[in-house]
């Protein structure tokens, strides 16, 4: 990606403070991306039952094994001590608000279809952590890049 | 895409996308950094056109109708997959080529809108597929290609774990990296990588859920 136009000021690659701190952040990234895939594997195996009576212990186990890496997750952002906390709260909010109706759209579906109550719980719990994991990770991997005192 | 380090005197003269004319244009020598246009992270705009599109998705699938159903699916799919291909094979090449003021003007002005197109083709795709499989039968496990139906959500699964994990995350730091007062350009240049490199990934894979489709649908 560079050209012969790319001029590279003094400095160029230099780590600056927000790479200093990387080091220092738990892995919260590849926890949430597991955690996802964890969610719309869960989705598929259910989804592949659709129209016979479903085996639901193995969706519910990935949907246990996601919820609790979700809290993993969630316990590990609250203990960075130094972290641009206005900027990752303020992105939370809005993502929690764009994924709430994402889901909400997809929950539609599902009661309009009247789905089974079990998989409608499963169904339900997946999309919970789903609306919640997917802003977690956009709020995450920009406020990591941010200064402390960003806003 | 921008592989170098921004320095903070042009910068912080942002309002009105206006060039300081203190500032050397690149390639004249100089070592002056390239300005960043004053953008918007979401743009707010836009919203109203987002909305009317999900109502609509919600209306095609509270009334059932086949029509708005395939519509919403086949727009949907067809435009991910393209802008998925274009940004991947086509533009991100092209990006790669320009200048880095080009490059950083480019991005301030597209990446906003790639923030809110993609979500919404994919929701109008999933969400409208899963019930148009629903509503024609393929979703049935009794489905005589049921099997080719998975493969899809597999693939749809994986396409999506690489969008919500890696495509989004990059493309919306990016932006808020672009917001600084002192933008680190190699870190922009690593989160555009990933971003222009999982489009193409995701491009790819498109192409095969829409080879599995097109056999589904002339069957």
């Amino acid at each position: 990606m560079t050209t012969a136009t790319d001029t590279v000021p003094p400095g160029f690659g230099e780590p600056d403070a927000e790479d200093l701190r990387q080091a220092d952040l738990p892995p919260v990234m590849p926890i949430a991306i597991t955690t996802l895939a964890l969610i719309v594997s869960g989705g598929i195996l259910v989804a592949a039952q659709y129209g016979r009576p479903a085996h639901l212990t193995v969706p519910t186990v990935l949907l246990g094994v996601a919820a609790a890496l979700l809290l993993v997750n969630a316990v590990l952002i609250a203990r960075i001590a130094a972290f641009a906390w206005p900027v990752f709260f303020r992105v939370l909010g809005w993502a929690l608000l764009a994924y709430a109706v994402i889901a909400g759209i997809l929950e539609y579906v599902f009661v309009y279809d009247h789905t089974p109550a079990r998989l409608l719980m499963l169904f339900s719990g997946m999309l919970v952590l789903f609306a919640v994991d997917v802003p977690l990770m956009l709020s995450y991997s920009v406020a990591r890049w941010q200064p402390l005192d960003a806003t | 895409m921008t592989d170098t380090a921004l320095e903070p005197d042009v910068l912080d003269e942002r309002p009105g996308d206006a060039v300081p004319s203190s500032t050397p244009p690149p390639g004249a020598g100089g070592h002056g950094p390239p300005p960043v246009p004053n953008f918007n992270i979401v743009p707010v705009r836009a919203l109203p056109v987002v909305a009317l599109v999900l109502v609509g998705l919600v209306v095609a699938i509270a009334t059932d109708n086949l029509w708005a159903l395939t519509f919403f699916h086949v727009a949907g799919g067809g435009l991910w997959t393209s802008l998925d291909l274009f940004l991947g094979l086509v533009l991100g090449p092209i990006m790669g080529s320009m200048t880095i003021p080009a490059r950083i003007e480019f991005t301030t002005k597209f990446m906003p809108k790639m923030l809110l197109i993609m979500p919404t083709l994919v929701a109008m795709t999933l969400g409208a597929g899963f019930q148009l499989a629903r509503h024609v039968g393929n979703l049935e496990a009794s489905y005589p290609h049921h099997g080719w139906l998975v493969a899809s959500m597999v693939i749809v699964g994986i396409m999506s774990v690489i969008a919500l994990g890696l495509l989004e995350p990059a493309n919306l730091a990016v932006l808020f990296e672009l917001k600084k007062p002192r933008p680190n350009g190699e870190r922009i240049g690593r989160l555009m990588k990933v971003f222009i490199y999982t489009a193409g990934i995701t491009g790819v894979l498109q192409i095969a859920t829409i080879v599995i489709m097109t056999f589904l649908a002339s069957r």
